[in-house]
């Protein structure tokens, strides 16, 4: 049952990962796109758990916690861009 | 069908759940500043739920009790609300578009006032200029 469970919620976060794909490239405004990258990265995250639970390995989570730091940096460098125009000073 | 089996896929599927209303709030809401609001919350409670579903699974798995997957649930809750507010003040820096139904635009219209007028930095700045 668990298997089961796994593989649909894997299938609905691919399509999470698609809708957020499509306002990437659709999105009007340039705020809109750094959200959209914002959701994508918290979007992966969930499906690098999902993969891990599937081989029912551990060694996952590292690269969780990297892509959540990553993220989160990427998401204030652009952010900070914008506001700035420019990131270090 | 033991109950751990039960509890583990009730949490992965309202993970999933909640990670898909937030993306199609983000796909499907008119403004950006709607939009802002569906993905940093509901995608964060997505990613805490299926973070509780792989500690039973692997507290249960392994006999011993998993603790580092707390690590990643409390980096997400801190940085999603900062990074929605910087989101939001980059977009009132840039002067994104918003409906006529969208409360708040005295905040947006500050934000281009303060933006039109120039500061007292760039004031000294022009002063000194015309001195030399």
């Amino acid at each position: 049952m668990l298997k089961t469970a796994l593989l649909l919620v894997n299938f609905m976060i691919a399509m999470a990962l698609l809708l957020s794909l499509w306002r990437l490239i659709q999105g009007p405004s340039l705020a809109d796109r750094i959200l959209a990258l914002d959701t994508l990265y918290i979007n992966s995250i969930a499906l690098i758990i999902l993969l891990g639970m599937y081989m029912g390995s551990p060694l996952y989570f590292e690269a969780a916690l990297l892509i959540a730091l990553l993220g989160f940096v990427s998401t204030a460098a652009l952010c900070k861009y914008l506001l700035r125009g420019d990131i270090i000073e | 069908m033991n109950w751990t089996e039960l509890a583990i896929s009730f949490f992965v599927l309202l993970g999933g759940l909640f990670m898909l209303i937030g993306s199609i709030g983000l796909a499907r809401l008119p403004d950006f500043y709607m939009r802002l609001h569906a993905p940093t919350k509901a995608t964060t409670l997505g990613v805490g739920s299926l973070l509780i579903a792989s500690m039973l699974f692997f507290s249960i798995k392994n006999s011993m009790f998993s603790i580092h997957e707390v690590l990643i649930t409390i980096f997400l809750f801190i940085t999603a609300p900062v990074s929605a507010h910087m989101m939001a003040k980059a977009a009132l820096h840039v002067d994104t578009q918003t409906l006529e139904r969208t409360q708040g635009s005295e905040a947006h219209q500050a934000a281009t006032a303060r933006k039109s007028t120039p500061s007292e930095a760039d004031l000294a700045n022009k002063q000194e200029g015309s001195e030399s």
